[in-house]
């Protein structure tokens, strides 16, 4: 880990401001939309399924490709290769079938956006339509059609488990304890079902491509990208190029939240791109678009049934998971299967048997978003837990705090929980909320309640996912680091650059980022996903810069002919312990010092590397879902809600959000909070407004007028973030990420908080003002 | 098509251009006067990523055609900053954390300076009101309300200071 240096030079804890925000408030910040590519540019258009499921019989492309200004158009039938990130189960564009309504059948590429879209109205596709599968339990029934007869042939990485002949392409399983005995040993019981709906991630920036391949085949792509370098390999290996071929160039991203990880519409643009070469071909995604044809967040249907002791303690679980995984589930099995080994929450439970199904079905493509399973797995649990404590007559703080895991905890998968601070959450997050204080509503025709909730996530990523880093050092003493992670709005950068500074004993001030991340230039990075940056680079950082360090210390020990262990580097200078020698970092770093007896030259330019990968990470059993170590680490923490339910329109205020959550050590603490307030946001409005409506497969509501989030109006009148620190042994300075766990409890928190005002539970959010008040109306809250 | 010429003020610098009829003011600014600063959220008026202000109002530019700005004086995002200085309420935003992706922040900041102008001293209320229209999916909005407040606070301590 990092040498201890002065505290002058060590900017950890501190809220250093943005590296990047001088760019963003002058409009100087270049997206991946905004870069110029001249007269030379084409652009995209994408031919899409109407139908959730048919057989594509016939496609005519004649009349399309005879339209003048018309570059290029392509079908499936020039890209015979399949992609995924774990299952590779898709076409880049449909061969033989569509899956889903927006399924890409034709690109087109042409001279102006106006004439792609002409050309796409004159390709002619005959389709033979197919029954689809609208519902993820229906679909993992023997009697649902098959969407995927081909199942069983794909490459599939070795700890997914699909089966074959069926819709299921990923089964987690768990067992572990003796259930039947444990059932016998329970005072309370209880069994829940919940419903979680698509919603979309819906960064303010579109997605945007724009590939280029050049005379000799080598291929460029910039793009709105949380994963250049997976982008690089994916679509390197469908359309057979090599990796060292192909290039990402990743801009800043304006937003991402899981949704611009892996590869999605960034293999369409390099796919037309390889047919009209020398040309940028750029497809930006239209709102609408984005909408429907972006990775949604999987859809859920979870059975619960958990069963206490009389004093509370938790004795059994059994969990049944049926994700709505779409038309393709190449990324999304690894989210079932993440819900599946923590699928208990931050509880220890002895007795535990879960199903989590992956299963396909004719909808949007599930993928990635922001908690990775978790917001929607905890939505139930959470609820669950409270409805337990209820059932015994204890207050739900209380149960919580008999159950939640501490230091050695067994987990359902077998393995020892680390240290955490997650009671120490729970505490805070309750007494913030003022948690058993009971304050009057603000007017006679409002109901006012509380609710709480606690969380836990692991990075859910392969166990090789690796990360580097470089760092060089220039004649004026600055550092040039150079990463391959993305800031993505959560402030990576800015982090990293405090880190490289603090690990290598230089002002804050002295580090530049080599930023753009360019797959050429950069170090490779596995995906800036899975709240894992801050951790996985951040140690690839120390690395890295330990490595300079070490070139610097031994070049000085040399020149002055003392011994390393006296000499440091502090504030950008090397300094003896023993003699109080102090030489700067400029220059020396590039030119070298003079031997002591002046006989020539020592040192040369200076270039540290440092590289990160999990390797003590061990797989599961796939029979029980036992193992020594699933994952790196679990972050845990608590969010606590008061709101108020207006009787009149069943609309909901959210008064105060507190949030707490252990993130081993808050390397830039305000940047921290603004992670806790934009996920607490999010989560709210997740819970109050957001679902993509599907009917027939088809999405209804492909616009921000129709598919609502929450705007000002709707942010709590007052929030609190708290951070508790208990060190991660192998994080940077003991830190572990927090980016994505600020929204996984908040909707069970609203749940229970509205639970609390009017007695009422939904099977689901989002607890829209209408869904409130019919349901008051029926239980008699409320008459008409 | 038809093409129009139109003349107009942006950022305080006069220009003439040749634009389509069907060309959008967001898409004139972006593309033919390569001013990238203002976003493309949605190209239906619906996100505020383009906000820009037209002679002092804010509008969505993706929603106004250029030829309709023939005479018209603009603001956009490139225009705040002042001989190299940042306006207050850019190194409001700044301090406060109000920036994360920054995809908005262009047309936060104009919504912000329309309010301002208007109102140098709004209350919570009214900045939550005047930047309803502007979405951000990153910061949940608390920092930049509280931007917007040390903006306020920074322009008065300007005014006095040059009173
Ligand atoms: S791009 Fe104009 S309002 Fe969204
Ligand atoms: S900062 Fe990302 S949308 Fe506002």
């Amino acid at each position: 880990m990092a040498k201890g240096n002065s505290e002058h030079t060590h900017p950890i804890g501190e809220s250093t401001k943005r590296v990047d925000a001088p760019d963003k408030v002058t409009g100087a910040a270049l997206y991946a939309d905004d870069i110029q590519f001249g007269n030379a540019l084409l652009h995209a258009r994408v031919k899409r399924s109407p139908h959730p499921h048919a057989l594509i019989k016939r496609i005519n492309i004649e009349k399309a490709r005879a339209l003048p200004g018309v570059k290029a158009v392509v079908t499936g039938e020039d890209f015979p290769g399949h992609i995924g990130l774990y299952l590779q189960d898709r076409y880049i564009f449909c061969r033989d079938r569509v899956r889903y309504v927006g399924d890409p059948v034709a690109g087109v590429a042409a001279t102006r956006v106006e004439i792609a879209e002409a050309a796409l109205d004159l390709i002619e596709v005959e389709y033979e339509v197919l029954p689809p599968v609208l519902d993820p339990e229906f679909g993992a029934s023997p009697t649902a059609p098959i969407i995927h007869p081909e199942l069983g042939q794909y490459v599939v990485a070795n700890f997914i488990m699909p089966v074959a002949g069926t819709n299921i392409s990923n089964h987690f399983k768990i067992r572990k304890g003796n259930m039947t005995e444990a059932w016998g040993q329970c005072a309370a019981i209880i069994e829940r079902k919940y419903r979680i709906p698509h919603i979309q991630h819906v960064p303010l920036e579109p997605h945007v491509a724009i590939a280029k391949v050049d005379a000799s085949g080598e291929v460029t792509l910039w793009d709105s990208s949380q994963s250049p370098f997976a982008q690089r390999d994916l679509i390197a290996q469908t359309l057979g190029i090599n990796q060292s071929s192909m290039r990402v160039v990743a801009p800043v991203v304006g937003g991402g939240f899981g949704g611009k990880a892996g590869v999605s519409m960034e293999s369409l643009a390099v796919a037309i791109a390889t047919k009209v070469r020398g040309h940028p071909v750029k497809l930006l995604l239209t709102r609408e678009e984005e909408f429907y044809t972006a990775f949604v967040r999987q859809g859920l249907i979870s059975y619960f049934k958990i069963g206490c002791d009389a004093s509370g303690k938790i004795l059994a679980m059994e969990n049944t998971f049926y994700w709505d995984g779409g038309a393709y589930t190449e990324y999304g099995v690894n989210i079932t299967r993440a819900a599946g080994y923590s699928c208990t929450g931050p509880y220890e439970v002895p007795n535990v048997k879960t199903d989590s199904y992956c299963v396909y079905t004719n909808h949007p493509v599930g993928g990635p978003m922001r908690g990775f399973g978790m917001p929607e797995m905890h939505a139930g649990l959470e609820q669950c837990i409270d409805d337990l404590a209820y059932q015994i007559r204890m207050d739900p703080v209380e149960l919580r705090r008999r159950n939640c895991l501490t230091e050695h905890s067994i987990l359902a998968t077998g393995g020892k929980m680390h240290p955490t601070g997650l009671a120490e959450c729970l505490e805070k997050a309750a007494q913030a909320i003022g948690w058993g204080k009971v304050a009057p509503p603000s007017s006679p025709n409002k109901r006012r309640g509380k609710g709480l909730a606690l969380m836990w996530k692991a990075p859910a990523m392969p166990p090789n996912a690796g990360s580097s880093a470089w760092i060089e050092l220039s004649e004026d003493g600055m550092i040039t680091l150079g990463i391959g992670c993305q800031d993505i709005g959560q402030g990576a950068f800015t982090v990293a650059a405090q880190m490289a500074a603090a690990a290598f004993g230089v002002p804050f001030e002295s580090v530049r980022l080599a930023t753009p991340v360019d797959t050429r230039y950069s170090p490779y990075e596995w995906q800036t996903v899975a709240s894992r940056i801050t951790w996985s680079t951040g140690n690839a950082i120390i690395n890295a810069a330990n490595d300079a360090r070490t070139q610097v210390l031994e070049l000085v020990a040399n020149a002055w002919e003392e011994n390393i262990d006296d000499l440091d580097i502090i504030d950008g200078s090397v300094v003896s312990f023993k003699t109080e020698k102090e030489i700067s970092l400029k220059k020396l770093v590039v030119y070298g010092l003079p031997k002591p007896d002046g006989s020539g030259w020592l040192g040369g330019p200076i270039i540290g590397r440092g590289s990160f990968m999990p390797t003590y990470v061990t797989g599961l059993d796939p029979e029980t879902g036992q193992g020594e170590q699933a994952v790196v680490h679990f972050t845990t923490g608590a969010q606590a809600i008061e709101l108020e339910v207006d009787l009149d329109s069943g609309k909901i205020e959210i008064l105060k959000g507190v949030a707490a959550f252990d993130v081993g050590k808050a390397i830039n603490p305000e940047m921290v909070k603004a992670q806790m307030e934009g996920g607490l946001v999010q989560g709210i409005s997740s819970a109050l407004f957001e679902q993509l409506q599907l009917k027939g497969g088809v999405v209804q509501n492909a616009s921000f007028v129709d598919y609502r989030i929450a705007t000002t109006a709707d942010a709590p009148l007052k929030m609190q973030s708290i951070i508790v620190e208990v060190p991660q042994a192998d994080g940077p300075w003991g830190a572990r990420g927090i980016g994505e766990h600020s929204m996984v409890p908040t909707v069970p928190a609203i749940a229970n908080a509205i639970y609390d005002a009017i007695g009422i539970r939904f099977d689901g959010p989002p607890f829209t003002a209408e869904k409130v008040y019919l349901a008051m109306l029926d239980a008699g809250i409320v008459k008409e | 098509m038809n093409y129009h010429k139109i003349s107009l003020t942006v950022n305080g610098s006069q220009e003439d251009v040749i634009v389509p009829s069907n060309m959008t003011l967001m898409r004139m600014l972006r593309e033919t006067l390569a001013l990238t600063g203002t976003k493309n959220g949605c190209s239906a008026g619906e996100c505020g990523a383009c906000t820009v202000l037209m002679n002092g109002e804010p509008i969505n530019s993706c929603m106004v055609l250029a030829v309709e700005c023939d005479g018209a004086t603009l603001l956009t995002v490139e225009g705040l900053a002042q001989d190299g200085h940042l306006a207050p309420i850019q190194a409001a935003l700044i301090e406060a954390g109000g920036v994360q992706c920054g995809f908005c922040t262009p047309g936060v900041l104009i919504s912000a300076v329309a309010l301002l102008r208007r109102n140098p001293d709004p209350d919570e209320a009214e900045i939550r009101e005047a930047l309803v229209g502007n979405l951000c999916r990153c910061t949940g909005y608390e920092r930049i309300i509280e931007s917007v407040k040390v903006a306020a606070k920074k322009q008065a301590a300007l005014a006095f200071t040059t009173a």
